[in-house]
């Protein structure tokens, strides 16, 4: 079966973007590793999907992009408001 | 004709599949984030397309297409997005894009 090299691809790359978030070495690695790892996530389980033969595993898919796409957002905006207010602190302090 | 559509259904995961794992590798050993997020890009683009223009192949004209459609679809979308956000959150917070030497990562005033 086609599908099972896929899928060890995958799960190979899911692995090496976990320890690309492991070891860092700054935040913003680990968030590239941890949106990687859900896009990868996102195919894994649209293959799985035809692997085990249940379509149904396509909503998840679709789901799981979703929520992906909404908590890397939400996570960039906070680390981008916390950056620009050390950065209006360290203006004030000269 | 089923069997030609199998054999290029194949193709396009196998080489779906070395794309996604070429990326990964390339995530996990560039030098630095820029860098890693040109790797990342390609198994965001390259090889979701692929991988899922095998599956669409084989799922042939149902449901399951137009799911699949949906899915490329709105990857293609936020994966940009994404990346641009990330690298303007990286710039603001100082990270500097040098690979030429002298490497010197300071923050920017």
């Amino acid at each position: 079966m086609i599908y099972y090299a896929v899928i060890v691809a995958i799960l190979v790359t899911m692995a090496l973007a976990l320890a690309r978030a492991l070891i860092g070495p700054t935040v913003y690695d680990r968030v590239l590793a941890v949106n990687m790892l859900g896009t990868k996530t996102v195919l894994l389980l649209a293959v799985a999907a035809f692997f085990i033969g249940r379509p149904d595993f396509l909503d998840l898919a679709l789901t799981y992009a979703l929520i992906n796409f909404i908590g890397v957002l939400a996570v960039l905006e906070f680390f981008r408001v916390r950056a620009q207010r050390s950065l209006a602190e360290e203006k004030e302090g000269e | 004709m089923a069997m030609v559509v199998d054999v290029a259904s194949w193709v396009l995961l196998t080489v779906g599949g070395f794309f996604v794992l070429v990326g990964g590798i390339g995530a996990l050993r560039m030098p630095d984030l820029y860098t890693r997020m040109h790797a990342a890009s390609v198994t965001d683009s390259l090889g979701a397309m692929l991988v899922l223009g095998g599956l669409v192949l084989q799922a042939g004209i149902t449901l399951e297409t137009v799911k699949l459609a949906a899915i490329l679809i709105f990857m293609l979308f936020t994966s940009p997005t994404a990346a641009n956000a990330l690298a303007s959150a990286a710039l603001l917070a100082g990270i500097n894009p040098g690979l030429a030497k002298p490497w010197r990562q300071e923050p920017r005033s």
